[in-house]
């Protein structure tokens, strides 16, 4: 009943505003433009997650028709396939070391470059740089660098640091993650770099005057003043910083698609190997509709985490 | 009036008679045409036939693709899926191409190619790997095989002579590596240039037999002869035969390493050389230090060492395709065009029939009487088998080479995937 009324007093209060001319023409205007976007967003968006879903319930090798119902079986496989485990806990990792490393990296480089001082620009700038790269670009130019015949490792460190001549970085299932991961700092904390800088410079300079004039040291400054101020910047940093780590595919895949031995495999790049390059469509897009509810709960999770605060 | 209408008649009748007799326009077609060869000099050799080509036939227009070789596999299956395969596609027949078959995607161009003989002008070994339930869907230029690619200098240097047994391999290898070189070179991030070694090591311990049972589902890939294949892979892997890193290794390293003296050998088909060329500055890879010697035996294995482990190249027909890409095909194949691209750096092994004497380069002699002498022929697996199997198949080598599966294990993986194909 209470529903009922509600929606009730929502379509008088409706026809209140179209009533007026003015308004009259503001939403057909707004129809006008909205349509195409939503009709594009539905078609593109919209319908193929749940063709996906559709497709998720077949064995299929994306020719022809879907003809072999299998149910619940392609997940089934999925989530006991040890090596897209091995997938979740390389997307995982990826996350929780991007947080630890990269934006508290981010962080610091921000705040002593933030300041306008001779220089600034240009630091930004070269910090910003690997951002602008191409991942694939990014990848190929890593594995020269990784390449152990001719790369750098090879040629130059290995004189320096002994240690390094057995370290096999691309070549071995142990340290392929760690060296991908490295790249993927390297491209990346640029990015939260600037996110980070823009909300500084959004940080009336008043605050840090006054704070001065109280004799607060710049650690006490940053710590109690900044830091605080800059929370809902370095949350959406935090958050664009967890999807994209959930997505990973492409540095991944031009520094030697996820292997050896699935050493680096991500489960996007575990979607594509197992659905497209081998013709099971059905099976790839089971592992699809899985990344679609993991990255959406931890998504929502950390919404809620954190809306509460933002107030 | 009625004159008047009789002669507006009479002189459209005229016109119309004239333009009804005039030369018949063709209609304008346009072949879509994808390789993989993206070097400079292999992709002018396929600009050149396109372009004369269309210069015999103007209403011809063939727009081509280049992709690398990764790019171009992915890009076709792709393709695929949406139902819309180019007209004429770089393919290696086999597992693949029958399931591009099997779903009615490539033109069925039998009736096609025997018209004029045409089909008869093509080795029939070669033309049945482009065949699925007596269709032929392509046509290869090449068949070749896999062998063992090595540098005679350092082979000379170190006592070491072809290897008839795979005991005589290991133990070379051992030789290279006390002298402190590099004895195989291989790059295994391809995954597929490992799985000539566990290809290899198949069709000489199974044998023919074996392998034949296995696909008809006769046998099984954990049988014993598919297990001690791995293992003895294993063995090369853990005796550090590979250089260091071939895990993190693309073919174009393997190539490298071998064309520029900082490996002894590698396991690689009829291409091996050109690749090599591409690979040096001076563009002449190893030159005459380069020799050509079968995969040696295994001891105790049911397989002959003239068996062979290969494969080819050739172009498919998407089922769009205009009666024209069949044309090109036929013009391409034809003796005098085939000659220019045989004469091109593009190297490989010809399929059309009385042209064996064209090959003159010893070590393509070689491949060309292997294969041509072959008792038993074996594509390689990850053609021969669906892209699932195949992709399996390739994890297992790979899991062998990482040491992260045993031999067991990856026979395992093998048989699990075929039951699968079901």
């Amino acid at each position: 009943m209470g529903l009922q009324k509600s929606s009730n007093m929502k379509t008088s209060k409706f026809k209140e505003y179209w009533q007026n001319p003015r308004h009259k023409q503001a939403i057909i205007v707004a129809t006008a433009f909205l349509t195409l976007p939503l009709i594009v967003y539905t078609v593109f968006v919209i319908l193929p997650v749940f063709q996906a879903a559709y497709f998720s319930l077949y064995k299929w090798n994306g020719l022809g028709h879907l003809t072999n119902f299998k149910g619940v079986e392609n997940f089934v496989k999925i989530l006991t396939d040890p090596i897209f485990g091995m997938a979740i806990k390389n997307n995982f990792k990826i996350v929780v070391l991007s947080l630890l490393f990269q934006i508290p990296l981010s962080l610091i480089i921000a705040l002593t470059i933030a300041r306008r001082f001779k220089g600034a620009v240009f630091f930004r700038t070269i910090f910003f740089l690997p951002y602008i790269l191409s991942e694939v670009i990014a990848g190929t130019i890593w594995s020269f660098i990784y390449n152990p015949q001719i790369g750098i490792q090879n040629t130059v460190l290995s004189d320096w640091i002994p240690w390094l001549a057995n370290f096999q970085f691309l070549g071995s299932q142990d340290t392929v993650f760690a060296s991908i991961f490295v790249v993927l700092i390297w491209k990346y904390f640029g990015l939260h770099m600037v996110i980070l800088i823009a909300g500084l410079q959004g940080i009336p300079v008043e605050l840090e005057e006054a704070a001065f004039i109280d004799g607060v040291n710049k650690w006490k400054l940053n710590w109690y003043i900044i830091l605080p101020l800059l929370r809902p910047t370095i949350m959406l940093s935090l958050f664009f910083s967890m999807v994209g780590s959930f997505q990973t595919f492409d540095i991944v895949w031009a520094m030697g698609r996820g292997d050896p031995a699935n050493g680096a495999e991500t489960m996007v790049t575990y979607m594509y190997k197992f659905g497209f390059q081998r013709f099971q469509l059905g099976y790839g897009s089971a592992v699809a509709i899985i990344i679609f509810l993991i990255t959406i709960s931890v998504s929502v999770l950390y919404q809620k985490l954190t809306a509460e605060k933002e107030l | 009036m009625v004159k008047k209408i009789l002669l507006i008649l009479s002189v459209l009748a005229i016109v119309t008679v004239m333009i009804g007799c005039g030369p018949k326009e063709k209609k304008d077609v346009t072949v879509t045409f994808w390789h993989l060869d993206t070097q400079d000099d292999f992709k002018a050799a396929w600009q050149a036939q396109v372009d004369e080509f269309m210069a015999l036939n103007p209403h011809v227009k063939i727009e081509i693709t280049v992709l690398e070789n990764e790019a171009f596999k992915q890009k076709v299956a792709t393709m695929m899926q949406s139902g819309n395969p180019p007209d004429l596609f770089r393919s290696w027949g086999g597992g693949v191409m029958n399931q591009y078959a099997e779903a009615g995607l490539l033109r069925d161009v039998t009736k096609e190619l025997k018209k004029g003989g045409f089909s008869d002008t093509i080795g029939a070994g070669p033309l049945g790997v482009y065949s699925y339930k007596g269709k032929v869907y392509g046509i290869p230029y090449n068949m070749g095989a896999v062998g063992i690619w090595y540098n005679k200098k350092m082979f000379a240097d170190n006592g070491l002579s072809e290897f008839k047994t795979w005991n005589e391999l290991i133990e070379g290898c051992k030789k290279l590596k006390a002298a402190g070189i590099t004895p195989i070179a291989l790059g295994e991030q391809d995954k597929w240039p490992g799985h000539f070694w566990f290809g290899y090591l198949a069709v000489r311990i199974a044998g023919g037999e074996a392998i034949q049972k296995a696909y008809a589902r006769e046998g099984k890939f954990t049988d014993a002869p598919f297990v001690e294949a791995f293992v003895k892979l294993k063995e090369l892997v853990d005796l550090g035969a590979f250089q260091k890193g071939f895990l993190g290794a693309t073919y174009n390293d393997q190539a490298s390493l071998t064309a520029n003296r900082k490996a002894a050998m590698e396991l690689m088909g009829q291409w091996a050389p050109s690749v090599q060329e591409q690979q040096t500055k001076d563009k002449k890879g190893l030159g005459s230090d380069l020799g050509f010697m079968a995969f040696p035996a295994v001891e105790g294995g049911a397989g002959d060492i003239t068996d062979v482990f290969g494969g080819g190249d050739g172009f498919a027909f998407g089922v769009n395709a205009p009666d024209e890409a069949i044309d090109f095909m036929k013009f391409l194949m034809s003796k005098e065009q085939y000659k220019k691209l045989y004469d091109s750096p593009i190297s490989f092994i010809p399929t059309v029939k009385g042209t064996s004497e064209w090959v003159q380069d010893p070590n393509m002699k070689a491949v060309a009487d292997a294969t041509s002498k072959a008792g038993f022929y074996q594509l390689y697996f990850d053609q021969a088998f669906p892209p699932a199997v195949g992709g399996a198949i390739l994890d297992a080598v790979q899991g062998i080479c990482a040491g992260t599966k045993t031999p067991e294990e990856a026979a395992g993986i093998i048989q699990k995937a075929w039951d699968e194909e079901k």
